[in-house]
Formats: C-alpha cells, sequence, structure tokens
C-alpha cells in the first residue's frame, strides 16, 4: 500500500483530501514532522490559507528542506493542491512578496479579469490538457473541477503547464514537471473525476 | 467556462434542519446527516449549512457536528453560525470546512475579515448580508437575524465588506425568505454591480424560472435554494438543467 505524507501547515483543510486518498486506496498520514516525509512513497501538499502564512509554517516545521530533499534527491513524487500548487512556485506576491519551495519555475500572481470576471474564481470549470498527463490518465478532457481561489501560478517554462482553464485570461490549473505534480483545483471536492485524478497520483 | 451553482442550504437550529417563512416559524425539515449524504450522492455543486440558533445561544461552532458532515461531503461545503474568531474560522477548515460563512459578528468586529483573509486567502471567507425592506419601504441591511434595521444600504455595506477582503457575498432578503416567489432582483443587481466579488443570491426560489431570474437580472454568480429542494420535488440537477436549457452554463 502506498504511504502518503500528507503535509499540514495547520492552516488547512487537511480532513478532506486525507479521506479521499484513503478511498483511492492509498494510506494517508497526516504529518508536520519532516522525518515522516522520509518514510512516505508520495508527498501531498493540500490546500486552503494565504502563501506568506502556509511558507512560514512550512519553514517552522522544518518542512520546506524536508519536502525539497525528498522530492529532489530522492525523486519522490510530490502533489500540490490549490495553495499546494502555488507552493511549489519559486515565489508568490499574495499579502506579502514571499519565497516559495522553488520545485516549478515561475511566480503566483493575482488573477485578472479581462471580461468582467470575479475574483476569487470560485466553482466548476473545465480543465483543458496541453499536453498528455499522468494525471488526467482515462478523465475527459475539458472536465469540471471545483476551484476556489484568486492567485494563480504563472510558470516560466511553457511546459511544465499541463493543462489551463478558461478564466482571466487562462488560468494555469495543472503543472506537471518529471514527478512534481500540481493542480490549482481541489481534486478532493471535484467527486468523481477528482477522486480519479488522485487514484492516478497514488498509481504513480 | 464558469459553470452557475446551485447551492441547497441547510439551515440548524435543536439538533434538526429547519425551514422557516422570512425568518419566522421554523419547521423540521430533517436531519442534517441525511440531507447531506443525500445532497452528496446527488454530487450537487456546494452545500451551505448554517446553525442559526449558534449566534442566538451565544455559543461558536459545533466543530464534532461539522466534522461528521463533512467526513459525508466529496463537495464543496459552506459553513455558517457562531463564527467569532480566526481559531474558529481555523478549527472549521481543519474539521473539513471549504468556505466559513460570517454574519453577526462582523457588525462589532469586521477586522475579523481582514485577520482571517491575511491567514486564509480571501477565497475562504464569505459574508452573509441579511436585508429586508424597512417602514420607509426601503431595503437596508438587517442585523441579529433580520430583526434589527441597521440603516445601512446593502451596496455601501456589501462595498465595506470587500474592502475588508471577503471573497464572496451571500446575499440574502428576509422578505422573500421561504416565500417561493423569486429572488429579490433589484437589491440583488444593485450589489452585484457594486462589488468585482462573486454574489451568491438567496431567499425566494420557488422554481426554476426564479433562478434564471436571478441570473439574467440579477447578475447572480450562484443561486442559493432551501424551501424549493425541501418543500417540493424539484432537485438541483434539474434546476441546473432548466437554467442549461436557458443558455445558462450549469454542470449537468
Amino acid at each position: 500500500m502506498q504511504r502518503v505524507a500528507i503535509v499540514d501547515t495547520g492552516l488547512c483543510n487537511v480532513d478532506s483530501i486525507w479521506r479521499a486518498l484513503e478511498q483511492c486506496g492509498a494510506k494517508g498520514d497526516v504529518t508536520r514532522d519532516p522525518h515522516d516525509l522520509d518514510v512516505a512513497d508520495k508527498i501531498v501538499l493540500p490546500g486552503v490559507g494565504a502563501f506568506p502564512d502556509a511558507m512560514r509554517l512550512l519553514n517552522e516545521y522544518g518542512l520546506v528542506d524536508a519536502i525539497r530533499e525528498n522530492v529532489i534527491d530522492h525523486g519522490i513524487p510530490v502533489l500540490g493542491v490549490c495553495l499546494g500548487m502555488q507552493l511549489l512556485a519559486s515565489r508568490s506576491c499574495e499579502v506579502a512578496p514571499t519565497d516559495g519551495l522553488g520545485l516549478i519555475p515561475g511566480d503566483v500572481v493575482r488573477l485578472l479579469p479581462l471580461g468582467g470576471e470575479r475574483v476569487p474564481h470560485v466553482g466548476w470549470n473545465e480543465v483543458h490538457a496541453n499536453r498528455a498527463s499522468l494525471l488526467l490518465g482515462s478523465i475527459p478532457d475539458g472536465a469540471d473541477f471545483y476551484f476556489v481561489h484568486s492567485f494563480h501560478l504563472r510558470c516560466l517554462a511553457s511546459d511544465d503547464v499541463v493543462a489551463t482553464t478558461p478564466y482571466c485570461g487562462g488560468v494555469t490549473s495543472m503543472v506537471e514537471r518529471d514527478h512534481i505534480f500540481g493542480t490549482q483545483f481541489h481534486p478532493e471536492k471535484s467527486q468523481l473525476h477528482g477522486l480519479t485524478l488522485l487514484k492516478n497520483f497514488v498509481a504513480i | 467556462m464558469l459553470k452557475l451553482r446551485v447551492i441547497p442550504t441547510l439551515l440548524y437550529k435543536d439538533f434538526s434542519l429547519v425551514k422557516g417563512v422570512q425568518f419566522d416559524g421554523a419547521r423540521v425539515v430533517g436531519s442534517p446527516m441525511q440531507a447531506v449524504q443525500v445532497y452528496n450522492l446527488r454530487n450537487v455543486d456546494e452545500l451551505c449549512f448554517f446553525d442559526i440558533s449558534a449566534t442566538p445561544e451565544g455559543r461558536g461552532p459545533d466543530f464534532a457536528l461539522i466534522d461528521e458532515l463533512a467526513d459525508r461531503c466529496c463537495m464543496p461545503l459552506t459553513v455558517g453560525g457562531g463564527v467569532r474568531t480566526v481559531d474558529d474560522v481555523a478549527n472549521l477548515l481543519s474539521v473539513g470546512a471549504d468556505k466559513i460563512a460570517v454574519n453577526s459578528v462582523l457588525f462589532d468586529e469586521r477586522s475579523l475579515l481582514r485577520a482571517a483573509a491575511n491567514r486564509f486567502g480571501s477565497q475562504c471567507m464569505v459574508a452573509v448580508i441579511d436585508t429586508r425592506m424597512n417602514e420607509r419601504g426601503v431595503v437596508t441591511v438587517w442585523s441579529h437575524n433580520a430583526s434589527i434595521d441597521t440603516g445601512v444600504d446593502p451596496v455601501d455595506w456589501a462595498r465595506e465588506l470587500e474592502a475588508s477582503g471577503v471573497g464572496e457575498i451571500l446575499l440574502q432578503s428576509a422578505d422573500h425568505d421561504g416565500v417561493m416567489a423569486g429572488y429579490d432582483l433589484g437589491t440583488l443587481a444593485r450589489v452585484r454591480d457594486a462589488l468585482t466579488v462573486p454574489v451568491i443570491a438567496s431567499g425566494g426560489a420557488g422554481t426554476f424560472e426564479h433562478m434564471v431570474d436571478a441570473v439574467k437580472i440579477g447578475g447572480a454568480d450562484a443561486v442559493a435554494a432551501a424551501s424549493m429542494f425541501h418543500f417540493t420535488e424539484r432537485t438541483p440537477m434539474e434546476a441546473k438543467m432548466h437554467l442549461a436549457a436557458n443558455g445558462v452554463p450549469t454542470r449537468c
């Protein structure tokens, strides 16, 4: 059975993602102890929170180095969800400029409405693949997933952007670089397609 | 394209789900756990759960209950009722709520919004605004379960809340609540036009056509309904199919 370390910064809803992963046949381990990451097969960085607070807490718990070591040196797959995906970036301008984990080159920027769109972007919206993705597996192109966010990750390398969503000129809805994955939407709240995506992650 | 959300609202009081008319005369309509399980099976877009006796009873949210309900939700869950502190927000998020709704606390301590938005992000803070027509025939913001007229214009109040960091407004008309004769479209359109955050229309839905009006006339980004789903055979999925047939994109 796959052991998935779910990183708990104390800011977010870890319960939902834990349950969804268990439903996918994984053993979820909610933790803020860096040593737990060393024995995990996979790492999930979940959802809610503002960027600076989340990074401060990851640093305080010694998780920044633990995540980077496991992902970069040991090739442990990581999935960032919502804010967790944004934390993979080089930096963010939410509240105050803050460095991220630096696993996906790019900046987290505020969504800018182009045609009267509302920010935050809240609700179900389409996810369109730019290229083949392990996570999207058997999920139909353009399937709806649940979003709730005001910022998104603008990648430096366009190849890192696996899927986009038509909102505010194009939201980066999924990133993928080798074994580093991120979804701006919440798979754990996206019913059938969300569970399929998590199953695909567990199966990697 | 972003889909219009159809949101069943669950009101919780004295261990049951209730629904009244114009914020009065609550009737028991079922158990929260059962309702959450049914809506989860039906893959609804989102659920709102409001503990309407928390503030009147001077207590905080029932975290154990929310924990249990959220365990059954593979869908987004907005929770309100009795939220007064940043710790309340943190604890609700940690037991599985996705968005936190606040109302009464905003009249004494609006700084909670900024503090919570800075820590958890604006996207998870929803402000509920209760409106009612006062004796002078003007629709104003009402506090204390829509029993006291603050005299404030809903547009001014909504703008202040947006400036304080709220991520979404749930605009509720106490006059239209439970009457099932349509939303307060005039106030909805005025508030929605004044803001850049999404607005959820609440109070008054009796038919699918009311929902179409809320979107096309009122500009709503989401429509909430309680009585229609509790007291009629209509389901959220049928509502979405009707909306889609009328040119409103939904997930169906």
